[in-house]
């Protein structure tokens, strides 16, 4: 890598990413024409009132615990920052990449599934019992590979095929999970893969666990808004606008979508080590097309054009999936995959940016109100 | 040199599984011939399925997510019919007609006001999965069910080899055949069928010469849709039907057109073949990783021939 190979990519990126391309020339993208002239967000000119916001934004999270019940420390706060992580990979590869990978879920359950075969569980003459810290190197190393490998697959085809191939391979790694006894342990999957007591703290407790899960979702939150201004981020962005150019002015845009692949899954892994310890299990069901699709709706959910909205939209899917079981009532407790359903598809019918979107649109209007007035 | 690596990694596939044949003929060959006649009448219900999914696909450009809800939905509504007529024909053209009548509202409701936008139309049909998915949860239970029907093709045939086979999987494969010609006849040799391929070719071309599209997309749309639900009531009425049948059936309608080739129906046919053979040996011969072959067919493809056995470049 020469340094002006990266200069190029430093032009070419900056070249294609603020500025509006018409929506025609971005394949894969479904933005519609409408919003297609709103410019991404640029983080270099961010106003000195949103690094306020920012800075508030940490102290509410770090100082949470303090003023919440461990339910909504645990369960609601520490679910969604895990999800988020996983949703988070899924923004890096649909917003920046341009592909919408289905699997997400399938490398964080990869991860999962080697914390309980490396690491300790209930079923013990699986489990091989190694100490917590081996297991999660092991486990985030061979979903990062899994991942890898997964991308190699689908970029071998474009656009919408992409989200048929990662589907396929979603729905046959649950079949094998859920088939598999000597291995995956079938239908029981594995119980009691719980976080371990390390450094003098239990963290399986609702509060170490949240810290653990908010540092974790910080740096991948950070590292995804270093990583898109990185000459690879930006070469990325290229790809995604525009891979017959990208080719032409000498990229590798297989091997760019492939590296794509492979960050995404060291995330993803990261937060499938965090959901199992959250879950205390991985079960087969937790890998099924259900979880796969739930990804997608949260990073659809809050918005695929900034990692902020897949932390958004795992909030407020983990509020609905809790708490419209209890507006619901007794005798509809069940139906919440129905409201879950219908609100992604009023997301996907009316406002295919998620609620970013609507935060887009509500300040352009007030821009537009304050510069009439 | 490219040919002859080519020739080096058919070798590679077909050498082992020469061996396999051999193998397994040898040992117990009653097995080996029930299993591939398994396969081939899965294969024919694959195809019923993927036949429709590949024929939205391939002039839509619209991944159908919700077609194995379809499935799932044309065999419930085709058992409902089925127990207050008692006839089971009633209950398959209900399967049908019923799957048809939601693909013709999606098309003509739905996916006529994104045109072009096909991430966001596969989207839609991910959701309506699962809010249909959930609702025929509510409305059927978890309960498994099952067909009953006419005593004429329920039983068994006798056959040379392998002592006797059930009478319905033969039917299920001669009705595929049908399916498979009326399908070829109808996209080849009438009116609407060359609209059909006209617009798989060049969709603005075939507007611009003054072709209503809409109609056409309609068309394609309910005859793929009711594929789905007719498999749903032949494919329930061979196996059962319960939740998570709909997953079962898009897994395999996906990996039937990634294998064959996207749009194409011969393609499918050949997918669907490839498809349920590999499925139906991988269970009788190495049941826990039965799914891995499956898998293994789709990399395998995908990784020499990325388009499909019989698709063409994007």
């Amino acid at each position: 890598m020469s340094a002006a190979y990266w200069r190029r990519a430093m032009n070419s990126g900056t070249a294609t990413v603020p500025t509006s391309t018409p929506a025609g020339q971005r394949p894969g993208s479904w933005r519609t024409p409408g919003t297609a002239s709103v410019p991404r967000v640029e983080f270099t000119s961010m106003p000195s009132a949103g690094r306020v916001i920012q800075w508030l934004a940490l102290g509410v999270l770090v100082l949470y615990p303090l003023f919440a019940s461990p339910f909504f420390t645990y369960q609601i706060a520490g679910q969604s920052l895990v999800l988020g992580l996983i949703a988070l990979s899924l923004t890096l590869l649909a917003g920046y990449g341009g592909m919408v990978s289905l699997a997400q879920m399938t490398v964080a359950g990869v991860a999962g599934y080697c914390m309980a075969i490396f690491g300790t569980s209930a079923a013990v003459q699986i489990s091989l019992g190694w100490p917590w810290w081996i297991a999660v190197i092991l486990a985030v190393t061979i979903a990062t590979l899994v991942a890898t490998f997964i991308g190699w697959l689908s970029v071998r085809t474009e656009g919408i095929y992409t989200i048929m191939i990662t589907l396929a391979i979603g729905v046959a790694f649950y079949y094998l999970c859920l088939q598999n006894y000597t291995l995956f342990n079938g239908f029981a999957g594995f119980q009691k893969v719980q976080a371990p007591e390390a450094f003098g703290v239990d963290w399986k407790l609702p509060i170490p666990f949240y810290y653990l899960t908010l540092a974790c979702a910080v740096a991948g939150y950070l590292f995804v808004i270093y990583l898109v201004r990185t000459p690879f981020g930006l070469a990325l962005q290229g790809v995604r606008d525009n891979p017959r150019r990208m080719n032409a002015l000498g990229f590798d845009v297989t091997a760019h979508r492939v590296a794509a692949y492979a960050v995404a899954g060291f995330i993803a892994a990261v937060g499938g080590v965090l959901l199992v310890w959250y879950n205390g299990l991985v079960v087969p069901g937790s890998i099924g097309t259900g979880s796969l699709l739930k990804i997608l709706i949260i990073a659809v959910l809050g918005g695929l054009r900034h990692p902020l909205g897949a932390f958004l939209g795992a909030i407020v899917y983990v509020l609905l999936q809790t708490f419209s079981m209890d507006a619901l009532g007794d005798s509809y407790r069940e139906r919440y995959n129905l409201v879950i359903g219908g609100v992604f598809l009023l997301i996907v019918a009316f406002s295919p940016d998620g609620i970013l979107g609507w935060w887009e649109a509500l300040r352009r209007r007030a821009s537009r109100g304050r510069s009439a007035g | 040199m490219t040919r002859l690596w080519r020739w080096l990694g058919i070798a590679v596939i077909a050498v082992p599984v020469a061996f396999f044949i051999i193998w397994a003929l040898w040992d117990n060959h009653p097995l080996f011939l029930r299993t591939l006649l398994n396969g081939v009448t899965l294969a024919a219900l694959y195809f019923v399925v993927a036949s429709g999914f590949t024929l939205v696909f391939g002039l839509m450009r619209n991944v159908n997510l919700a077609h194995g809800s379809l499935y799932l939905l044309g065999a419930y509504l085709g058992w409902v019919v089925g127990q207050i007529t008692g006839s089971w024909l009633l209950a398959v053209a209900a399967g049908f007609v019923v799957a048809a009548l939601v693909g013709l509202v999606l098309q003509v409701g739905v996916f006529r006001f994104m045109p072009g936008q096909d991430l966001r139309q596969t989207m839609f049909t991910i959701g309506l999965s699962i809010v249909l998915a959930d609702i025929m949860l509510w409305i059927w239970g978890g309960e498994i069910y099952q067909f009953d029907p006419p005593a004429l093709i329920f039983g068994k045939t006798p056959m040379p080899l392998i002592k006797s086979y059930p009478t319905y999987r033969l039917v299920l494969l001669a009705t595929a055949i049908v399916i498979g010609f009326v399908l070829w006849w109808f996209l080849n040799r009438t009116r609407v069928g060359m609209m059909i391929r006209a617009g798989v070719d060049d969709r603005a071309m075939l507007a611009a010469s003054g072709t209503n599209v809409q109609m056409v997309f309609a068309i394609t749309f309910a005859i793929g849709a009711g594929l789905a639900g007719f498999g749903g009531v032949v494919g329930g009425t061979a196996l059962s039907i319960s939740p998570g049948e709909d997953v079962r059936y898009l897994l395999a309608s996906l990996v039937v057109v990634i294998v064959g080739g996207m749009g194409s129906i011969i393609g499918a046919a050949f997918g669907s073949l490839l498809v349920g053979i590999t499925e139906q040996f991988g269970l009788a011969y190495a049941p826990t990783y039965g799914v891995v072959f499956t898998f293994v067919v789709m990399t395998l493809v995908l990784a020499f021939r990325p388009q499909g056995i019989l698709g063409r470049k994007a």
